[in-house]
Formats: structure tokens, C-alpha cells, sequence
């Protein structure tokens, strides 16, 4: 039953992670590698990530409406590409709603927990961590998409991307906004490739 | 009861508004939140968005959903808490499933591809900026470093499955800040 499948890989996925946003990527990334491989590649789910950014609203939501949009669509029709969509999104959103309702009630007492805290200490830095793992899968899909290999050096398409992503890194952290630097790489990305580079 | 249904109405419109004008979620939402559910609503005061920033770090989800959950049930109870919820959730859920559509339309388009091409080495300029983000908001010394490396070591190279690698690192964290927390007594 893919559509349960899908509400409950994101709820566990929704149920997991702390901080949001791109503390998903890397939980989203091994399930749907996982589950889905087949329908959704690194490849495609990289290209997500740019239109979650640059589209309005949460980002976990954006990816997990596009992935059981997906999932869904594989099954046929319109209606099933909408439900595919509706089962990730409720998962995705369904644990947050339920902690936040419960802890709402005694937020004073949640705040000042010790084992909250305790656990939080070691959740942080995991995030970082995993992130950086999230980033070496994502540097495989942009600047060895056929594979590892030496001949991949003798490529301009690989000067491209490094140059590509040097530049929009110091952007990055010269706190251009993300959309900008989304947009720019693909001017880039269209110039290059009609330029056969 | 009519007058609550009033104020659900008005957490749904006013969610929606923050779920269909921000980019990124997140953090990008609490300027937002604030200026709907604080200065013009009166739902919660500027205390509330801390304590609600607080709270979300620390529990699992969204920021987006975490922190429009918590200000719906403060101005309506759990029906606002489920308005202000999907409030928030319907702009993206429906953008989403419409560029979904389009996309599949234009994947094999080639200004499409080149452009993902390009794009794609922005989101990885992107993620990097994230990571650093996020180890500025880390806690340092020795145990979280260990935790870093072991969460990266295990997850990118030995593909261990993530949720057991955050729940390692929870009940490390635990022991090892209550184990300081009993020396510095």
C-alpha cells in the first residue's frame, strides 16, 4: 500500500527531526533513497531542494508534498498524484501538531527539562553531522554524475560546476538571498550548457 | 462558540497569508508570526514567539508547523491550533502539486535541464552555508565534536540508518551533560 507507505515514512520522518528545514534533507534523502530510488533519483531530489527553496512556505512540507505528488503519480491519474501528496504532507505535519499540542498545555515545565536539554546537547551537533553527510551525497550527484572516475577531471562540465558552486558559495555566505543564488546558477547552468561546456 | 468560530476563521486567513509570503519556513516565519499574532492580533506577546523559537528547537517537525500549532492553540484552543495548521500547510501543499505537474511536463526540456544543471550546483553552495548555520548553533567541545564526526562517519560511510544515529546521540548527549552537570557540583 504505497499511500500508507508514504504517510508513515514521513511521519516517522516528521517525527524525528529537530530544527527543521535542511535537518530533514539528510532523513528524506535515506528513505526516499530507500524506498523510492527507482522513481525519485538524487539527482531529482537535488533539483527539489532548489524549487522548495524558491517556492513560498515551510520546506519539509514543500518536499513532502513533491515526493508523494511523485510517488503517487506513479500509481496513475490525477486523483492518486493528489492523495500521494495529501498522505506525506499530513505525516510530515501530524507529529509537530500532536507534540506541540501536549507540550503547549505545560511549556514552563518542557523549557526547563533536564533530559530535554540533555538530549538537545547531543541532537544539535548530530544535525551538523548529518548534514555533512547530506553534502557529500549532493557533491557526488553535482560533480560526478557518471561515477567517480578520473576522466572526470579532464572535463569542462566539472570546472563548470566547481566554478558554479565556488562562486555561489561566497554568495551564499555574503548573505545574497537563496533565490538569487538559485536563479543566477541556472542562468549559468543554460549559458554553459548552450555553450556546449 | 460564534465568536470562536470568528477567531478560527481569522488564525486560518492569517496563516495562510504567512504559509503563502515566506520563503525558506522556518525562521523566516517569525518576523511574520509576530507581526500578525503579536501586533495586529493580540493572540501572544513577544514573550510567547522566544518561548515558542525555544520550544521548537527542541521538539521534533517544522519550525513553521511547531510555532503555527502553538500561537492557534493560545488564540483558539485546538481548533485554532488545527486551522493555523493548515493554514500555513495549503499555500505549499497546493504550489507544490502544481509545479509538480509542470515539471513533469518540461523534465526532458532542454533549457530545463541545463538550468537544473546549474542549479544544482547553487543548492550544494546552499547546503554548505546551511551546515555552518547550524555549527554555529551547535554546542562546542570535545562531545560535540565527537558527536559531528560520528554522525557524519556513520551515516556517510558505514550507511547507518539516521534515526538510530539520532537517537545514539540523544542518549549521549544526556549522559555526558548530566555526568558535567554532576561534576560541577
Amino acid at each position: 500500500m504505497e499511500f500508507l507507505e508514504l504517510f508513515l515514512t514521513f511521519f516517522m520522518i516528521g517525527a524525528v527531526t529537530f530544527g527543521g528545514g535542511y535537518a530533514m534533507l539528510p532523513m528524506i534523502q535515506e528513505q526516499v533513497g530507500l524506498r523510492w530510488g527507482d522513481i525519485i533519483t538524487e539527482e531529482t531530489l537535488v533539483n527539489f531542494v532548489a524549487v522548495s527553496e524558491s517556492t513560498p512556505g515551510p520546506f519539509a512540507i514543500n518536499m513532502a508534498t513533491y515526493v508523494g505528488s511523485v510517488v503517487g503519480g506513479e500509481q496513475g491519474g490525477i486523483l492518486a498524484t493528489v492523495f500521494g501528496s495529501f498522505c506525506a504532507t499530513m505525516g510530515v505535519v501530524l507529529p509537530s501538531f500532536i507534540i506541540i499540542l501536549i507540550v503547549a498545555k505545560c511549556y514552563e515545565k518542557f523549557k526547563t527539562n533536564k533530559v530535554v536539554k540533555g538530549c538537545m546537547t547531543g541532537l544539535k551537533p548530530a544535525v551538523v553531522g548529518l548534514i555533512g553527510g547530506a553534502i557529500l551525497s549532493v557533491v557526488a550527484t553535482v560533480f560526478f554524475p557518471q561515477g567517480v572516475a578520473i576522466s572526470v577531471f579532464t572535463t569542462v562540465s566539472f570546472y563548470v560546476s566547481l566554478a558554479t558552486f565556488a562562486l555561489m558559495t561566497v554568495l551564499a555566505f555574503k548573505k545574497v538571498h537563496p533565490i538569487a543564488i538559485i536563479g543566477l546558477s541556472a542562468v549559468i547552468g543554460i549559458v554553459t550548457g548552450y555553450l556546449n561546456l | 462558540m460564534k465568536f470562536s468560530l470568528k477567531r478560527c476563521l481569522q488564525v486560518f486567513v492569517s496563516f495562510f497569508k504567512i504559509g503563502a509570503f515566506t520563503f525558506g519556513g522556518g525562521y523566516a516565519m517569525i518576523p511574520l508570526i509576530q507581526k500578525e499574532a503579536v501586533e495586529k492580533r493580540h493572540w501572544v506577546t513577544d514573550e510567547d514567539i522566544l518561548d515558542i523559537i525555544a520550544i521548537a528547537e527542541s521538539t521534533p517537525g517544522p519550525i513553521a508547523i511547531n510555532s503555527a500549532t502553538f500561537v492557534g492553540y493560545k488564540a483558539a484552543g485546538v481548533l485554532g491550533s488545527v486551522c493555523a495548521t493548515l493554514g500555513v500547510v495549503l499555500p505549499s501543499f497546493v504550489i507544490i502539486l502544481l509545479l509538480s505537474f509542470v515539471l513533469k511536463q518540461f523534465s526532458e526540456f532542454k533549457p530545463v535541464v541545463y538550468a537544473f544543471n546549474g542549479i544544482r550546483a547553487g543548492v550544494l553552495a546552499l547546503l554548505v552555508k546551511a551546515l555552518w548555520t547550524m555549527y554555529k548553533k551547535s554546542p562546542k567541545g570535545w562531545a560535540a565534536y565527537i558527536v559531528m564526526a560520528a554522525a557524519f562517519v556513520l551515516t556517510a560511510i558505514f550507511d547507518f540508518n539516521v534515526i538510530f544515529v539520532l537517537i545514539g546521540c540523544a542518549v549521549f548527549g544526556l549522559v555526558t551533560s548530566s555526568i558535567m552537570e554532576r561534576r560541577a557540583k
